[in-house]
């Protein structure tokens, strides 16, 4: 009997700090045994820059940009599994502490008159993307399939999840490996 | 110091009892035209009331302001009937010719205008209170004197008399709206049976409560008579909130004697000598009127001490207004709103029966069941359970509204079929009729041979004829508004989940709905009747439970996705950040709708 | 009157005037519940504590006990609900447990834990809720609030001081307290009042104290709130 195909797992972070990567790398020795299992396509760890069809996509950090809008629909069209990894991604986290804010204050704040920075205006390079006047988690934009919650999620809560998920369980997180925090 | 001055006048009226601390915020805003922090503080000091909850109670009902509002507050009745007669526009009108913006003060001060639930003027709509008093059939030209009268600063009691005008509207007499009662004759008989007699009359007659539970009234008095405890009380529900209803105020204008008649012969039945009226602050207008039967009746010994020289029968009623809140329909919500609290309703058991207002074994009964036990005692428990079907006996008075050529009220006997009345009142072409108010039924077309009656389609009292013109789908959405802004907020399901279905009912109007989120509204509407603390809760999905059954192509049609689609404008949300920087190029937009990324 | 009632086809003894949540905890079986709290008479809001008894649905912690009682309190449907109900209150306030000193010990986040509560389903509605960090010892950071009112009851009952009130209604409905300037440093609260620990959430925050235990080490960090909660008990 031949080898099982290999599933293909794309990951991104949208507005996230790469905590929750970070946290991928902490299954440490394990990622051999992952490795065995799936293959990476677009990802930080490939470079790859757009999604070829994959079977599972990891969604870390929540949507602030015109960017992360592209990037979240263009998973969820070639993801058969879209999850929505840690905290921001499931409510905004950090991020989305702006959300009672209005954004032209907070740019002013940033561009304008911030020390150091007074009288320079609010970039317009076409090159940025554009941001959001809310931050929102990703299941306001797409459907999304599987939440793995905790900031960051932990190496095992990661394993434990992707596990399940590889293995064609439904994905459920025992006590102690549920965190929010 | 003007605050404090009139604090303390309108305490003083009140004996500065802390029950009639809504009575007081509603008469010191009358003075003030707002509730002033200092004014909370006054008032908490004089009542020796911890200030936050003065602050509590102020915040809990909607005509209430703790903020400054105009010399003229006009508020626009905005149940679905009133939309249907163009209240959106009129009200649109009279903010541009006043200048001002819908839920803003004008700059200088003079008017505000917004919107307020149902104001049970809907046979005689579009309505709107202002300074709490009603004003009905709103068309342009009316709109246009207001707007004068309103620039011209003229005081609210110049305003031309016909303008607050109410019709009665009675369409359709039964034995309730008939026959002569002369004030004291229902006593009279009554007190002739003696106790046990009349009771057992009252039993016969098969009386169910008229408020919408149905509960037996003959049982209900029992058990308040039997429960334990000297200072019974009688309590007259006249807080008319459902929309689309409004037959008790064609009671209480018309028959107000009969309805104080019924609750003396509750008194008399089981023992109480305090009798309350919880008259909704929308039917200010009442007050005066009934004020004056009450002190009629009190001359000619119908109320006080020894009613009809009967030794120990000592009995009168006070009355007290609401001041917007629907959930005070709710008995034991009203009981705390008389208490002087936020209308929160109770844990129960136990009933009010056994420990209602202050504790005390209360009575509780709504404007018809009293006018109809009035009639009872007349004549006789019998002659009454003629009319009417088994186990739903007597007559209902309904209020139709809608698309019909006559709405008004009208009495019919229980088992009345819905057909009968559509063609009674003039409805043609009739799509759907809403029996009960917001919280009832919504009827499709191959139900209207369905009977009027506890057994089949129950009824406060609201009728509403939608014809073939109407969406389906923007009734519900009415409703579901409306339950959103009357939540008291007490439990978990119904203070979010009804703003989550008003969500998803906004994400479908504005074109943004998608398949799943129907699955969604489906779930909120099953925890909302299963796990709500009250009534209010549970029925509130009652709309767009039956809409969503019968008439699903109105939801269908609105779906711009068969899977999933954003609650908002995408390109809309890059808006504030194009204005920041000035940005137009493609980059700086985004498609609403999904883009083709395969 | 006493008798026995199943919870979960589970036979449980109670005594005269026991609510099916209390005599369940006695014999050792956990509902769970947000507003209900040993010390106080049952609040009945949160309705966390729903359970369904011949075949409708009611609040265990407000319902006394009746003999041959059937009781569901764990299939699947009341689960979900409580689920609902959890996902309801995380998307009404701003519960962002990463930067929470309560995280860990908080009781909303535990009965999210305990219903496998992944996500919040619905939209979250992000409002507007300035803290009050005014009083020296206390701070007040009103995002999190779930209407318990264990804070209202506690300073009201038993410290008799009526420092806080609910003001507003439905949505709206928000924490005052007892100061027309609406700052805590001007009432007479102090944080040895039972109010200032009585919280559940991370409203009602003692200054100075939020990580003398770390993350990791908290009450629900490791063992459910159903045996947490037992446990305290006895």
């Amino acid at each position: 009997m031949s080898a099982p195909r290999k599933l293909r797992v794309a990951t991104t972070s949208l507005a996230g700090c790469f905590g929750c990567h970070m946290s991928l790398l902490d299954i440490d020795e394990r990622l051999f045994d992952l490795i065995e299992r799936v293959e990476f396509d677009r990802s930080p760890l490939t470079d790859i820059k757009h999604c070829g069809l994959c079977d599972i996509g990891l969604i870390e950090g929540g949507v602030c940009n015109a960017e992360n809008v592209h990037v979240l629909r263009e998973f969820r069209a070639r993801c058969k599994t879209l999850v929505a990894v840690g905290a921001c991604a499931i409510n905004g986290g950090l991020p989305a502490q702006r959300n009672h804010l209005d954004l032209g204050d907070c740019l002013r704040q940033v561009y304008q008159y911030r020390d150091g920075v007074s009288g320079a205006g609010v970039p317009n390079d076409p090159e940025l993307p554009l941001l959001l006047d809310k931050v929102h988690p990703v299941h306001e934009l797409v459907r999304i399939d599987y939440f793995l919650p905790g900031c960051p999620p932990s190496g095992d809560a990661i394993w434990a999840f992707l596990s399940d998920l590889i293995a064609g369980r439904t994905p459920h997180l025992p006590v102690g490996l549920m965190h929010f925090d | 110091m003007e605050v404090a001055k009139t604090v303390r006048k309108v305490v003083a009226r009140h004996a500065g009892v802390t029950t009639r601390l809504l009575q007081i915020l509603i008469e010191v805003q009358d003075e003030l035209s707002w509730l002033p922090p200092a004014a909370l503080s006054c008032i908490a000091q004089a009542l020796k009331l911890p200030r936050a909850r003065v602050d509590g109670v102020a915040g809990f009902y909607s005509l209430l302001y703790r903020r400054p509002v105009g010399c003229y507050r006009i508020l626009f009745s905005d149940n679905i009937t009133d939309r249907m007669l163009g209240a959106p526009a009129l009200m649109q009108a009279l903010c541009t010719a006043l200048w001002v913006e819908r839920g803003k003060v004008s700059e200088d001060g003079l008017v505000s205008i917004d919107t307020t639930s149902c104001t049970g003027l809907c046979d005689q709509g579009p309505a709107l209170l202002v300074n709490g008093l009603a004003i009905g059939r709103l068309d342009a030209a009316r709109i246009d004197t207001i707007a004068g009268l309103v620039r011209g600063r003229t005081p609210l009691a110049d305003w031309p008399r016909e303008l607050f005008q109410i019709d009665d509207n009675i369409r359709r007499r039964g034995p309730l709206l008939d026959t002569e009662v002369p004030p004291g004759a229902a006593l009279a008989a009554a007190l002739k049976l003696g106790r046990e007699g009349w009771l057992a009359e009252l039993r016969a007659s098969g009386l169910r409560g008229r408020g919408g539970a149905g509960f037996a009234t003959a049982r209900k008095w029992d058990a308040c008579r039997a429960a334990p405890g000297a200072e019974k009380v009688v309590v007259c529900n006249a807080d008319e909130g459902e929309p689309g209803t409004f037959k008790d105020r064609v009671l209480l204008t018309r028959f107000a004697d009969r309805v104080f008649e019924g609750m003396t012969l509750a008194a008399w039945t089981i023992g109480a000598r305090l009798g309350l009226m919880y008259l909704r602050g929308e039917y200010r207008h009442l007050l005066r009127p009934l004020h004056e039967v009450l002190a009629r009746r009190r001359a000619v010994g119908l109320l006080g001490a020894g009613i009809l020289g009967e030794a120990g029968f000592d009995f009168d009623i006070d009355i007290h207004l609401g001041a917007g809140a629907y959930v005070c329909g709710e008995e034991t919500a009203l009981l705390e709103s008389l208490e002087g609290k936020r209308g929160t309703p109770r844990i129960r058991p136990p009933f009010p029966v056994t420990q209602g207002y202050l504790g005390r074994p209360t009575v509780v009964n709504n404007v018809e069941t009293l006018a109809a036990v009035a009639l009872i005692a007349l004549r006789g428990g019998a002659d009454y359970a003629a009319r009417g079907t088994a186990s739903s006996s007597g007559t209902k008075l309904l209020s139709i509204s809608g698309d019909c050529a006559f709405p008004g009220v009208y009495e019919y006997p229980f088992g009345v079929t819905v057909a009968e009345v559509l063609a009674d009142c003039g409805a043609r072409d009739t799509h759907a009729v809403q029996v009960g108010g917001a919280s009832g039924v919504t009827l499709a077309g191959d139900e209207f041979g369905r009977r009027i009656g506890f057994e089949d389609v129950p009824s406060a009292g609201a009728f509403m004829v939608f014809n073939r013109s109407r969406d389906a789908f923007d009734i519900a959405h009415n409703f579901v508004d409306f339950f959103a802004h009357e939540s008291c907020g007490f439990c978990t399901p119904c203070r979010i989940g009804t703003v989550l279905l008003k969500g998803y009912m906004d994400k479908l109007a504005s074109g943004y709905g998608a398949k799943v989120d129907l699955a969604d509204i489906e779930w909120l509407e099953r925890l909302l009747k299963n796990a709500s603390h009250c009534g209010l809760g549970s029925s509130a999905p009652n709309a767009v439970v039956d809409t969503l059954l019968k008439f699903r192509p109105a939801y269908e049609r609105r779906l711009q996705s068969l899977e999933f689609e954003p609650a908002f404008d995408l390109d809309q949300a890059l808006a504030r950040a194009r204005q920041m920087t000035g940005r137009d190029d493609p980059g700086a937009h985004l498609e609403t709708l999904r883009e083709d990324t395969t | 009157m006493s008798g026995q009632f199943l919870l979960d086809g589970q036979a449980v003894p109670f005594d005269d005037g026991q609510t099916i949540l209390e005599a369940a905890r006695a014999a050792g079986h956990y509902i769970p519940h947000l507003c209900w709290h040993p010390d106080f008479p049952p609040h009945g809001s949160c309705k966390l504590c729903i359970v369904k008894v011949g075949g409708r649905h009611v609040s265990s912690c407000a319902l006394q006990a009746a003999d041959g009682m059937e009781v569901d309190s764990s299939s699947a449907e009341i689960r979900g609900e409580r689920r609902t109900l959890l996902q309801m209150l995380f998307v009404e306030g701003n519960h962002f447990c990463p930067s929470c000193e309560k995280s860990g010990n908080c009781e909303l986040q535990a009965q999210a834990y305990e219903h496998e509560m992944m996500s919040a389903r619905f939209a979250y509605l992000f409002p507007l809720r300035p803290v009050d960090a005014s009083h020296p010892d206390i701070l007040l950071d009103f995002n999190r609030c779930i209407f318990c009112e264990l804070c209202v009851r506690a300073s009201r009952d038993v410290d008799g001081k009526s420092v806080f009130a609910l003001t507003n209604r439905g949505i709206h409905k928000h924490l005052v307290v007892n100061a027309e300037s609406g700052r805590l440093a001007d009432t007479d609260f102090s944080v040895d009042d039972l109010a200032a620990n009585i919280c559940p959430v991370g409203v009602i925050l003692k200054k100075r104290s939020g990580f003398k235990v770390p993350i990791g080490e908290r009450k629900y960090d490791a063992q459910p709130i159903s045996r947490v909660s037992l446990e305290d008990e006895s």
